[in-house]
């Protein structure tokens, strides 16, 4: 019996208010009045697909032992990086073992539930876990349809044959070069068709044909299906597949554009995540990706569904919000704005892979080592103990703090230092279980921050050096949640 | 124990710029005018020097890295020239090797000259810290600033002793009014103009809490002093200064890799207090200091230093504040020439500007900020930020 044994959700912090998007160019397209209703999730400006999908990743796995984790599949449309595996520097981050298999899913929308089926297949196969992430962060163009529909977000989903808790029962899938939107080598946004057009002859049809196929593959009813889940950025076209399928309103997944908008090829994937959080044992779901074609795929519900549910971050990460005061801090955010950064903020101190490669484990798992002999976490990695009365050389264990609690030691709101949305916050931060170190601070609210406050630490983007063509990455201190409650709302 | 260096080693001359935005002067200019007030109070001439030590810590906007510099610039062939580099406590470093090369008996007659020129940057602050910590901690650090790390000790210290922010900005302020006001007094100083507490809390917020009037200023300059021995300084001049103790202390980061350090003090400038007091003799600070020129790169640098040098008991240096205990006119006045809150900040030259001032003041050539009869004057010179240091403390006497 192969599925899903865990998943993870991650929805960026910042959400903008589509009116706000209307308020400063609804002048130039006043059509697009027809899409300012609710937020969309933004990705702050050091986040990008990569950092989301660790991100959710780790609300995955938690601190669960990585030694079963065979494969990761990293589904984006937005790498970061063109060339340069973006699932290679994900499993670094997640501390995952060297003999992992990990491959890069891209290309289409459907990249997502692609994955999905890939991991499922692969476990079929081979056995072991497959963590599957799927992530976007699609820009419109300034003024654009896609500008209001577009949202950020990553979802993870551990694939497995053990504590299964919604099992993989099969797929159904179609090809077409249908041509919706494209986005060229090179091209920052997406370009798309008319949009009647993809409504009609896109959503309306591609997803009736691929869920009548997979009835009939499988000789089941659209009644057998608790919940079917497709993605589509128009309510109305929702509604009008689900007549056509002869489902009820109830049956269909909400799609999560009021709250988090079209995140791409994440977007099932968000959706059967947010389908689980209800779900009862059972249950029988049906997930559907397009682009280009589309997956279908049969997930049976079963009684590890209650172990799990919850845990995701799903539903804290859709309360856990702060709204964007303005459509220009989006636009700097996404650099649709190329602000003045000033003289310090064009400095960017030069990359060394080589130094990366040996401290790989340290930057980009946040690794360091407790000591054999005194017990003392210790980051980053030490060869000489840091207790004074200790002093072993050598004799250390690694020890990830990742998925450590923390608590601010101290900290300040630098106004001199660079950043992208000043001031610059950072301090030091307490771990639990013992070690102490410096971080930057995002996503937080200032006027809240408190000495002894906890954070969870989140792999961010550090760095942007475009002249050298390098992103570099490391792990932000975050304010978190705390039974519900935002201690730093 | 190995005797130290108390009274081995003398302060023949010394020279210091006036420090300050000087876009006019280059870092070989400022070298050449704080040797040539050196060479004339010390009464000897430039083929005199047999060894020389030059501190210098941003190399990328000053004069490069290496010896070669100094010897170019002042024409000084083929005699030894070490270049030093120990964060903000540069200056003092180059002190030290020159202290100690004529304590060990090497050289009779040495040179140590710290000269920064920091004002070519293009932006305020100090250069960017992300291409001087290493290729390794660029991964690792957070994009920060001095003003920032040094922030955190204040944010960590209102904390820690209940203090309210506003109480204790206010606190600071009075630290900063008072460098001022000795920076008023003092014709090299890079500001010399006198604030009120008022003024200073109203000051823009630089990094919370500390605002624009907790920060020194940035400045070009340099400094320098001419050593020899005792005996030979007596021959040449009736009023050397005798050097009392130089000590060091480095942080191993343990401050911040380990869960012990509080947060709220510096743990090399204490470190380094307690050697230096040693090799003095000195049992009791707060009888036997006459004055303290410490590194106020921020006001709560100068906060924390009074408990860590142990002046003030911890947690009541503010009390000794408000009482005026440290002004130009108290018990031990500390900053008596401005500090680098006022004289300025060019860090290869601060350690050395802070021993010419002890240096003047022990002469009684301090003119209108003269302090009364000073036996024994302290200068603390610190590098790094609270939780990795280098701090480097003298001792000056008759």
């Amino acid at each position: 019996m192969v599925g899903i044994t865990g998943y993870g959700v991650h929805i960026p912090w910042n959400r903008l208010d589509r009116r706000l998007i209307f308020g400063a160019l609804g002048w130039f397209n006043a059509a697009n009045a027809a899409y300012t209703r609710g937020e969309k999730a933004v990705a702050s400006y050091d986040e990008d697909s990569l950092t989301m999908a660790v991100t959710a990743g780790l609300n995955c796995l938690g601190e669960r032992e990585r030694g079963k984790t065979a494969g990761l599949f990293l589904a984006t449309t937005t790498p970061p990086y063109k060339e340069r595996s973006v699932a290679a520097i994900a499993a670094t981050a997640l501390n995952l073992p060297a003999g992992v298999r990990s491959v890069d899913f891209n290309g289409s929308l459907k990249a997502g539930t692609g994955a999905l089926l890939a991991g499922c297949e692969a476990v079929a196969e081979n056995g072991g876990e497959v963590l599957v992430c799927a992530a976007d962060c699609r820009l419109g163009k300034a003024g654009s349809a896609q500008e209001y529909l577009f949202g950020d977000c990553a979802v993870a989903f551990s694939v497995g044959k053990e504590d299964v808790a919604a099992t993989f029962e099969g797929f159904y899938s179609t090809t077409h070069d249908f041509v919706d939107h494209r986005r060229l080598e090179g091209d920052l946004f997406d370009r798309t068709w008319e949009e009647r057009w993809i409504r009609e002859e896109g959503y309306a049809k591609l997803i009736p044909e691929v869920i009548a196929g997979l009835l009939q593959k499988y000789d089941l009813q659209i009644g057998d299906f608790a919940k079917l889940i497709f993605p589509c950025p128009f309510d109305r076209v929702q509604v009008a597949v689900a007549g056509k399928l002869g489902a009820t309103r109830d049956q269909v997944s909400p799609a999560l554009m009021a709250e988090v908008g079209d995140t791409g090829t994440a977007q099932p994937l968000l959706m059967l995540a947010a389908a689980l959080e209800d779900a009862a044992p059972g249950d029988r779901l049906l997930v559907a990706g397009f682009g280009n074609g589309c997956d279908a795929l049969i997930f049976r519900v079963t009684e590890e569904i209650k172990k799990i549910k919850g845990l995701s971050g799903f539903k804290a990460g859709l309360a856990r919000k702060r709204q964007l005061a303005s459509y220009e801090k989006y636009a700097g955010f996404r650099h649709l704005l190329d602000l003045e950064t000033g003289i310090r903020g064009e400095q960017v101190a030069f990359t060394s892979f080589p130094v990366l490669w040996r401290e790989r484990k340290s930057v980009l798992a946040l690794c360091g080592v407790q000591c054999r002999r005194c017990g003392t976490p210790q980051f980053p990695y030490q060869r000489v103990c840091v207790n004074p009365r200790c002093g072993a050389v050598d004799e250390m264990d690694e020890y990830c703090f990742a998925g450590k609690k923390g608590s601010i030691f101290t900290y300040t709101a630098d106004h001199l230092a660079f950043s992208p949305e000043p001031p610059a916050v950072y301090g030091i931060v307490d771990f639990a279980g013992g070690g102490r170190y410096w971080f930057d601070f995002t996503d937080f609210n200032l006027a809240g921050l408190q000495v002894g406050m906890p954070v969870a630490l989140n792999f961010r983007r550090k760095y942007a050096d475009l002249a050298r063509g390098v992103y570099g990455y490391f792990w932000k201190a975050v304010p978190v949640l705390e039974q519900g409650v935002d201690l730093n709302g | 124990m190995a005797d130290g260096i108390k009274d081995k080693v003398a302060i023949l001359g010394m020279g210091c710029t006036r420090f300050g935005e000087l876009w006019d002067k280059g870092a070989e200019d400022l070298i050449v005018e704080a040797f040539q007030e050196a060479l004339a109070d010390a009464g000897v001439e430039k083929k005199d020097i047999q060894a020389a030590w030059l501190g210098t810590c941003f190399e990328e906007v000053n004069v490069g890295k290496s010896g070669i510099p100094l010897a170019n610039t002042l024409k000084m062939p083929f005699i030894p020239v070490t270049r030093v580099e120990n964060f903000c406590a540069t200056g003092t470093e180059a002190f030290r090797g020159a202290c100690y090369a004529v304590a060990a008996g090497a050289y009779d007659l040495v040179l140590a000259l710290g000269v920064e020129k920091l004002k070519d940057t293009g932006y305020g602050g100090l250069p960017d810290f992300g291409s001087v910590m290493g290729t390794k901690n660029r991964f690792l650090f957070p994009n920060m600033t001095a003003p920032g790390a040094f922030a955190t000790m204040a944010t960590r210290y209102f904390s820690r002793y209940g203090v309210a922010p506003e109480e204790g900005k206010a606190a600071l302020a009075r630290i900063s009014v008072k460098s001022h006001h000795s920076g008023s007094l003092n014709p090299k100083a890079h500001l010399k103009k006198e604030i009120t507490v008022e003024e200073a809390l109203k000051s823009p917020v630089v990094a919370w809490p500390l605002g624009l009037y907790d920060c020194c200023g940035v400045s070009d300059g340099a400094a320098c002093a001419i050593i020899t021995r005792p005996d030979i300084a007596r021959k040449l001049r009736p009023d050397p200064v005798l050097v009392k103790a130089v000590q060091i202390s480095v942080s191993s980061m343990e401050e911040l890799s380990f869960n012990e350090w509080d947060g709220t003090h510096i743990e090399t400038t204490y470190r380094a207090g307690l050697k230096a007091y040693e090799e003095a003799g000195i049992k009791n600070p707060r009888k036997e200091i006459s004055l303290m020129e410490v590194h106020d790169c921020f006001s709560i640098t100068e906060l924390v230093t009074y408990e860590d040098l142990q002046i003030s008991p911890r947690g009541k240096a503010t009390e000794d504040v408000e009482s005026g205990f440290f002004d130009l006119s108290g018990p031990i006045p500390c900053q008596s020439d401005g500090g680098l809150k006022c004289f300025g900040h060019p860090i290869g030259a601060s350690g050395l500007r802070m021993i010419y001032e002890v240096y003047k003041q022990l002469q009684g050539k301090a003119g209108p900020r003269q302090i009364r009869n000073p036996g024994m004057g302290i200068t603390h010179n610190l590098g790094g930020v609270p939780y990795f240091s280098v701090a480097a403390v003298t001792i000056l006497g008759n």
